[in-house]
């Protein structure tokens, strides 16, 4: 196992960890990424606002990472257009529905034993685990 | 303390900035790692050391501020507090996890990977606001219990 697979994500999610402490610490809310996106399509408005500030920081933490390390921003998936687009439209929908993705279920719920939150973790791990051996099996990992 | 919206949305921007780096530095902006954690023959732990990085700190984090009678720029807290486990969780998560696999993207990677302009992730995010806005349309005919 080399550092890029074991400290830099245990680094990168001690970050993380920070991140979603201080939104709680100072905002009182939970870092919920599509949630955050998922409500911030809704009508525009002075409480809402801290969604797209969210969202901006999100965009700009990104364009300075790449700036930085292009490397950590190459997509080796060999996954194409279309399935990456199909792939989407599940994401978006999946997660209103359930109420929460990696961020909000994963990290803030299962940090604070969320039942609901781990429930849906395990969920998507075990249907993400079944996708990717449908795409290894029938399309020999590309598709 | 009564709410300070301007100082709440510095701490949002802030925020959504330390993400995006803790996700680029754990190697969640390449999709191939999270595709490598789903597969168990050519397994890449990566996930699961974010996971254990960020549940780690929040998990000691969590009750310490949660000890305040409420948050430092308001005057409530607002996290979840549901427990009821219904069809539309699981189902949801299922569907999530489907796009998940076959992409290698989850929402806040996805995001912060707009900056390599890559077409995957560009698209990727398209579809993936559609299908948020295609479930609130679809909702009503779901008859789904809240």
């Amino acid at each position: 196992m080399d550092l890029n697979s074991t400290l830099s994500p245990l680094l990168g999610g001690a970050v993380i960890g920070v991140a979603v402490t201080v939104m709680l610490l100072f905002n009182g809310r939970v870092t919920g990424i599509s949630g955050i996106i998922a409500s911030s399509l809704s009508k525009p408005s002075k409480q809402g606002l801290w969604r797209w500030m969210f969202l901006a920081g999100m965009i700009v933490g990104g364009l300075i990472m790449q700036g930085l390390r292009p490397d950590y921003f190459v997509n080796l998936s060999g996954r194409g257009l279309a399935v990456v687009t199909i792939a989407g439209v599940l994401v978006g929908y999946g997660t209103v529905m359930g109420s929460g993705c990696t961020s909000g279920h994963g990290v803030c719920g299962m940090s604070r034993f969320s039942v609901r939150s781990a429930l849906a973790t395990i969920t998507f791990m075990l249907f993400g685990f079944l996708a990717v051996q449908i795409v290894r099996i029938f399309f020999g990992g590309l598709a | 303390m009564k709410s300070n919206l301007t100082q709440q949305n510095l701490v949002s921007f802030f925020v959504g900035l330390l993400f995006a780096t803790g996700l680029a530095i754990s190697g969640m902006t390449q999709p191939q790692k999270v595709i490598g954690f789903l597969n168990p023959w050519d397994w890449d732990p990566s996930l699961l050391f974010v996971m254990l990085g960020a549940i780690g700190v929040h998990l000691i984090s969590y009750p310490l501020v949660r000890r305040r009678s409420s948050p430092l720029l308001d005057t409530k807290w607002h996290v979840p507090t549901r427990k009821d486990i219904t069809t539309r969780l699981i189902v949801g998560s299922a569907l999530f996890g489907i796009g998940w696999g076959l992409s290698g993207f989850c929402p806040g990677p996805a995001l912060t990977s707009l900056a390599s302009g890559d077409m995957r992730s560009v698209l990727f995010v398209a579809a993936m606001i559609f299908g948020m806005i295609l479930f609130k349309k679809t909702e009503p005919f779901l008859r789904l219990r809240e």
